[in-house]
């Protein structure tokens, strides 16, 4: 048992993320901490919010966006803050801008390229002359009469 | 010995594939049957030599023979038998073998059961499939030999990662497996086709029943993996937008519209090309999603084997298998002439809609999951996509889609009148306003989320209800219920699996707009409340378990001075690992969740705690459940037993997939 109680003392650590004493009295501020750190990467970790995870390093973001904000940051005050001293590493939602344009426009051009093809190809549909849809070949009559036949 | 055995019947197996991905070829291009005949057994010899090969390595893992490299390092003596199994794939190594496993299986299946294909449709057909095999028997025996022994046994293992060694998590690889492999099958026929020169609607006929059998396991499996997540992790999220996850993702959006494309294919003789392409791409972004997981280009949570040899091996199997395919496809799309004609409003057009929507959100998935890379790569800006950015790109297309998707299910083929089929619809619509309207008058934040959700999930669920009830025509309730009764299975099951999406968007709205969460430092008997539940944390016990030893609290759960229920949340140490984990315990009802944690002990007093109340969320995975059963429902559909053309004389040979 002695040794039982000795292993969990050293394999004792932090299982989980936001602690209560980290917790702010203002129930509006920690709203928006909260909020705030659902954006924020943890850093050390693989691909984690802030929120979610436990890493010691996880824990000191959470508090510096609350020091932030109790010291009377705005959201985006708050968050120019952390990515100026952590860089855009940090967000987990990247900035719309330079070369991430292409990641926020991929999506919505891709949907206007199909929607046209689509429209060009469904009018070429409508338009069809009727003759392609012409009766079956020699081989298939054959196997249709085999079909039939049995 | 059994384990040399194992290593040797792999090779054997290796060597066989080899033969059935050329032989057949051959034979099919000059018509020389003996050759094409090759490949029936050949497929059949091949699954038996790789199922020997993993009974083999199972036999290492369950007798616990600590001589194997894999053994000592992903297994313990003290692990329960379900997990000794489970450790066989919960490796690298291991699920790679499971990987060909499965895929030889599908070949197996194909030769057994595919009497009534052309001969050199069916030859062509498992030659790429074999072919697919040879490039993952290479990667294994070259690259990741699970066999590989020790010079000096140890005495014990290293065990599995605690978080794994759990049932969900246990099934959870092996159904994804049985998804991502099955779409290979439509990739081999795929190719095959562009081969052959000819796609109609018996090839559609063909593909759609294997690609639903991999689209039902890739739902399960990824269900069974987010369920795990939730359980598991401690803080009850049910979708990270990981990496790893993606990767199962953007191959399940694809099957999803190759499901739908080749039911156009199969019914009107048109969108082949595109189905032949979707095809390619849904197998495509298997091999992707395996290149992410195992060379760790990408970070994940789901840290896998970090091996950038591997991972260029993949990749070299992901140009070749890819670049051949769709060079192919240039080269020979064009000879798939379409021969239906439709109208703009028409079920063919709602269907090119719904590919639309599928393929572009994959689409944007994909973007968001290699960006990173990308970004890194050109642009040297080093950043990170994680949920926000998905949460806001994807959820749009799901919104079209839901909106869309009860209109276009039910409008009719060729040309049909948009007003007659709204007009049925016209009750859902309101129910589902008037529900959605109810639940933004309840709520007390006022987020859109929870009520788009709600008007969405009535919108299909009721829309689904309409469509099966417009099938059952005029007359008498007797007469409509008997016909109701009577409709093909493959009407049951667009329906049920139609409503299941319905019943998941649910779910995750729900979920997101309108969980509580509380947490605080609790002392022992001192009651506190969350929402309209009273808690009280009575005790804390120390439990020793099989392997771990653990921290347990006896929470009680009260409504209205009621006793609800009493939870355990447990906190679990694994000495062998030296390894935390938190078990949340949970009280699962069908309106609401109650998740409990504990945390650690307060220095002066008291534990903290973490409640959440989540409503709704059982939902997403009994959505994942009637999706599937949908799904199973359309594959027993007589339509796909008695296959197109099949002999009556050999009924049993279109019962693929089963």
């Amino acid at each position: 048992m002695k040794r039982l109680l000795l292993i969990l003392s050293l394999v004792a650590a932090p299982v989980f993320a936001v602690q209560p004493d980290e917790i702010l009295d203002d129930p509006v501020l920690e709203d928006r901490a909260r909020a705030l750190s659902k954006d924020l990467r943890c850093l050390v970790c693989r691909n984690e919010s802030i929120d979610d995870s436990n890493a010691e390093l996880a824990r000191d973001l959470r508090l510096l966006v609350r020091e932030r904000l109790v010291e009377g940051d705005s959201d985006d005050e708050a968050m120019e803050f952390i990515v100026s001293r952590y860089g855009e590493y940090v967000l987990l939602k990247p900035k719309a801008g330079g070369s991430n344009l292409v990641l926020y426009l991929a999506g919505p051009i891709m949907l206007l390229l199909g929607v046209g093809m689509a429209v060009i190809y469904l009018r070429r549909r409508q338009n069809a002359p009727v003759e392609a849809e012409a009766g079956l070949d020699a081989d298939e009559q054959a196997r249709l009469r085999e079909i039939l036949d049995e | 010995m059994i384990v040399e055995l194992g290593h040797f019947a792999l090779i054997l197996a290796a060597v066989t594939a080899l033969v059935q991905a050329v032989v057949p070829l051959i034979g099919a291009h000059k018509r020389w049957p003996a050759w094409m005949a090759v490949a029936e057994p050949a497929a059949g010899i091949q699954f038996l030599l790789t199922a020997f090969s993993f009974g083999a390595l199972t036999y290492a893992f369950v007798v616990s023979d600590f001589s194997v490299t894999l053994v000592t390092n992903n297994s313990h003596t003290l692990k329960p038998l379900l997990y000794k199994v489970s450790g066989v794939w919960g490796n690298h190594e291991g699920s790679m073998l499971l990987w060909v496993l499965i895929l030889t299986l599908f070949g197996a299946m194909l030769a057994w059961f595919g009497g009534n294909l052309p001969p050199s449709l069916r030859a062509r057909a498992l030659a790429v499939q074999s072919l697919v095999s040879v490039a993952f028997y290479g990667f294994i025996l070259l690259t990741s030999n699970p066999f590989e022994r020790l010079e000096i046994a140890p005495f014990d293992g290293g065990g599995l990662n605690p978080l794994l060694q759990d049932p969900g998590l246990a099934l959870h690889p092996p159904f994804l497996y049985l998804g991502y492999v099955g779409l290979s099958m439509a990739f081999s026929f795929a190719v095959a086709a562009l081969i052959e020169g000819r796609v109609d609607a018996a090839w559609a006929r063909w593909v759609r029943p294997w690609t639903l059998a991999a689209w039902v396991f890739l739902t399960i499996g990824i269900a069974l993996g987010s369920w795990w997540a939730y359980y598991e992790l401690g803080w009850g999220g049910f979708w990270f937008w990981d990496p790893v996850e993606n990767a199962s993702f953007m191959p399940w959006l694809l099957a999803a519209a190759l499901l739908h494309s080749a039911i156009v294919v199969e019914k009107r003789e048109a969108l082949k090309s595109w189905t032949i392409l979707l095809s390619i791409l849904a197998f495509g972004f298997s091999l992707i999603g395996t290149f992410i997981v195992r060379s760790g280009v990408i970070t994940s949570v789901h840290a896998f084997a970090n091996d950038p040899e591997r991972g260029v091996f993949i990749l070299a199997i992901l140009a070749v298998f890819m670049g051949g395919a769709l060079m192919l496809f240039a080269a020979r799309a064009s000879a798939m002439e379409a021969k239906g004609i439709f109208s703009m409003v028409s079920r063919e057009s709602a269907l090119v809609f719904n590919n639309i929507l599928l393929a572009v959100a994959c689409f944007v998935v994909f973007i968001g999951t290699i960006w990173p890379l990308v970004s890194e790569i050109f642009f040297t800006r080093k950043l990170s996509v994680g949920a926000p950015f998905f949460n806001m790109a994807f959820t749009p297309f799901m919104v079209a889609l839901g909106l869309l998707l009860p209109v276009g299910s039910m409008l009719s083929w060729k040309r049909a009148n948009l007003g007659r089929t709204v007009r049925p619809l016209v009750p859902a619509l309101i129910l589902a306003l008037a529900l959605a309207g109810l639940a933004w008058a309840v709520q007390t934040e006022k987020t859109l989320l929870g009520p788009v959700g709600i008007f969405l999930g009535t919108w299909i669920v009721s829309g689904a209800i309409v469509d099966l009830l417009g099938r059952t025509g005029r007359g008498g309730f007797a007469a409509r219920f008997d016909r109701i009764k009577r409709l093909p299975r493959a009407d049951w099951g667009k329906a049920v699996a139609h409503a299941g999406l319905g019943v998941t968007m649910v779910g995750i709205a729900g979920l997101m707009a309108w969980e509580e969460e509380d947490i605080r430092v609790v002392q022992i008997g001192a009651p506190w409340t969350v929402g309209a539940y009273e808690f009280t944390l009575d005790a804390v016990n120390r439990v020793e378990g099989p392997n771990y030893l653990s921290t347990m609290g006896d929470v009680s759960v009260r409504k209205g001075g009621e006793l609800v229920t009493t939870l355990h949340p447990e906190k679990r140490t694994y000495p062998v690992q030296a390894m935390p984990t938190t078990e949340a315990s949970i009280d699962y009802r069908f309106l609401r969740d109650v998740y409990v944690v504990i945390g650690d002990p307060q220095d002066n007093g008291g534990w903290a705690m973490r409640i959440y109340i989540k409503p709704l969320t059982n939902w997403i995975w009994l959505g994942c459940l009637l999706m599937s059963v949908g799904g199973v429902l359309s594959l027993s559909d007589r339509r796909y037993r008695v296959a197109a053309g099949a002999r009556r004389a050999a009924p049993k040979a279109g019962v693929p997939a089963e």
